[in-house]
């Protein structure tokens, strides 16, 4: 190894002041490549540091005309140039709250039956179909969902649930409306199927790390799957599939292609799931390159940036405790 | 023995499986009927002429040649800039400063990074680069994807490194190699197959983002390799041809998705397999 490093450093003769010339190199060469590594290290920190100062810098202008009112203003007229983010905020919400309360039960069920019910040679191959589903990008789920989700609601979901609820008092208001096939209640649905391989191959990964003599100690006093699976497996990893919940959250939340295609764009909150809405990206996608004068471009980096403080929440809150599970199993 | 406990323990238990059973088959069928029709409609559309003809006027017949090409350019870019800053990085956490604390600061920070939504990485050079050019270029398009390259590559460096075993490392020191020698020449080797990993998976992540070159690359209809000029790309075309009435350019939009994922699913499949024979060795 010491030859490889002559060899580096060029010598062949190996004489006192060559020797010395050549070491004094390579301990240079030393720390010029510790600081070249730290400089990286701390540049992933200028990243995050210029995401936030120049979203800052770009939203000032909204701010100083709308003041906090831009949070809780509902209009959103380009020509009028009066702006209010209380739509699509309340859009981007609503669409990932509904998502994750379909997307968790249905991962935490998958995942349970990976690492409890699954036959062995089976959990290979759908674990890996999920992993790879979890990397499709977003815009493919999109397009499908305009082409072939959104018509088959239309059709086939929409006009009998508004039928069958017409007359119903809460449901007749979160059901109405015609049938668009677009609209709210859609994109949670995509956004749904897109966060659950998340949520499923984290909820597998914390399940597998239990340790099985605690199984094996419950099913030793006669448990059954479900009560070993709900009183040891779930609350030993409760932290973890917290976690796991919530990065997906973070992902539903900042998600874009997926929803712009089908939410239909409307700055309206109606009460109906039915009725089209928008969401924090799908405004920005949608209008950013559209956006004449500074104040509409303003707004729409204040919408980025309300964004932006929004998923930080969630992903630290997750990545604090899913740190702390990693910690306990060690 | 309380036999109707005993019966009610059971019947919880088989519903709870057949609850399991049942989310399992209904996820996987879903999934599978996203791909199956992509599939479906992106190969009717698949031909020669889609590698060799650019993106036509609606009515016409074309290809996507210069959205292939214009996607191809910008990853490679962002590859160039993004990987050695995320592996020299990686390479400070493992090696240098893996118990300091600016590590498990700038851990933590790539972490968020790594999930950030990327239309908000798409403001920011819109911000720093866009605003200040004047125009749109493929060059900033680039850049934006450069910034999602980082956080994966930082990543995967510092959990490989990390799996190099010391014993090594000591072995190298006690011959006297200098540190840095010692990490590029034992560490890095050690570490390749990981390493390369990291970068298909990042190529992944990549290659489907659409909505930070929305702002960035905008689109371009022409072939063109200018990076100083607006750059197609395939996820702004499948976009912006897929929202049109053109019967021909959302054939042509379904075409582009089956080639991205394609493409997603192969760099997954080659990085799983890397990893999957560095395990077993």
């Amino acid at each position: 190894m010491v030859d490889v490093a002559w060899q580096e450093a060029g010598v062949g003769a190996q004489d006192v002041a060559d020797r010395a010339r050549v070491l004094n190199r390579l301990r240079i060469g030393d720390i010029v490549f510790h600081r070249i590594t730290k400089t990286a290290a701390i540049f992933v920190l200028v990243v995050l540091g210029g995401v936030i100062v120049s979203l800052l810098l770009g939203a000032l202008p909204a701010f100083q005309e709308f003041g906090f009112g831009f949070l809780t203003a509902q209009s959103w007229n380009p020509v009028t140039e009066k702006f209010g983010a209380l739509a699509p905020i309340y859009g981007t919400v609503i669409t990932s709250l509904i998502a994750m309360l379909i997307a968790v039960p249905f991962g935490l069920m998958i995942a349970m039956f990976l690492t409890e019910l699954c036959p062995i040679w089976l959990r290979r191959p759908i674990g890996i179909a999920i992993e790879l589903l979890a990397g499709i990008p977003s815009i493919i789920y999109g397009i499908w969902g305009l082409f072939v989700f959104a018509p088959f609601i239309q059709q086939y979901v929409q006009p009998p649930v508004i039928a069958a609820f017409e007359n119903v008092p809460v449901l007749s208001i979160l059901f109405a409306g015609p049938p668009f096939g677009i609209g709210i209640l859609t994109a949670s649905l995509i956004l749904a199927i897109m966060v659950l391989p998340f949520i499923t191959s984290i909820s597998r990964d914390v399940f597998d790390a239990v340790p099985p003599v605690l199984k094996e100690a419950a099913y030793g006093l006669g448990w059954t799957q479900w009560e070993v699976w709900r009183y040891v497996v779930l609350p030993f990893t409760r932290i973890g599939v917290i976690g796991g919940v919530m990065l997906g959250l973070g992902r539903a939340l900042g998600e874009t292609m997926a929803v712009t295609f089908v939410i239909g764009n409307a700055h309206r909150i109606s009460a109906s799931l039915f009725a089209p809405g928008t969401t924090i990206s799908a405004t920005i996608a949608n209008e950013f390159t559209e956006a004449v004068g500074d104040l509409y471009t303003s707004s729409l980096i204040a919408l980025g940036l309300i964004l932006f403080i929004i998923t930080f929440i969630v992903l630290a809150i997750a990545r604090y405790l899913l740190l702390r599970i990693e910690r306990r199993i060690g | 023995m309380d036999a109707s406990l005993y019966a009610s323990r059971r019947r919880r238990n088989v519903l709870a499986a057949v609850a399991s059973y049942g989310a399992t088959f209904v996820g996987l069928t879903w999934l599978a009927l996203i791909l199956g029709v992509l599939f479906w409609q992106g190969f009717s559309g698949l031909s020669l002429r889609v590698f060799t003809e650019m993106t036509p006027p609606p009515g016409a017949v074309g290809g996507l040649l210069n959205a292939i090409v214009g996607s191809l350019i910008m990853t490679a870019l962002a590859l160039l800039i993004g990987a050695p800053i995320g592996i020299l990085a990686g390479t400070y956490m493992a090696e240098y400063g893996r118990h300091s604390h600016l590590t498990s600061v700038v851990r933590f920070i790539n972490d968020i990074l790594l999930s950030a939504p990327s239309i908000v990485v798409g403001l920011f050079i819109y911000y720093v680069m866009v605003r200040p050019m004047g125009h749109f270029s493929g060059m900033a398009g680039a850049v934006v994807l450069s910034v999602l390259v980082i956080p994966v590559m930082v990543r995967t460096t510092e959990d490989m490194l990390t799996l190099v075993p010391d014993t090594l490392r000591e072995a190298a020191a006690s011959i006297g190699l200098p540190r840095s020698l010692m990490i590029r020449q034992i560490a890095y080797r050690a570490a390749r197959s990981g390493i390369i990993t990291g970068l298909l998976l990042a190529i992944a992540r990549i290659s489907g983002e659409t909505a930070p070159l929305l702002f960035t690359a905008l689109n371009n209809q022409f072939y063109s390799t200018n990076l100083n000029a607006p750059m197609a790309s395939l996820p702004s075309v499948i976009f912006q041809f897929a929202l049109s009435p053109y019967k021909d350019w959302q054939d042509l939009a379904w075409t582009g998705a089956l080639i991205i994922t394609l493409a997603v699913l192969a760099m997954s499949v080659i990085a799983r397999s890397l990893t999957g024979t560095r395990k077993a060795s």
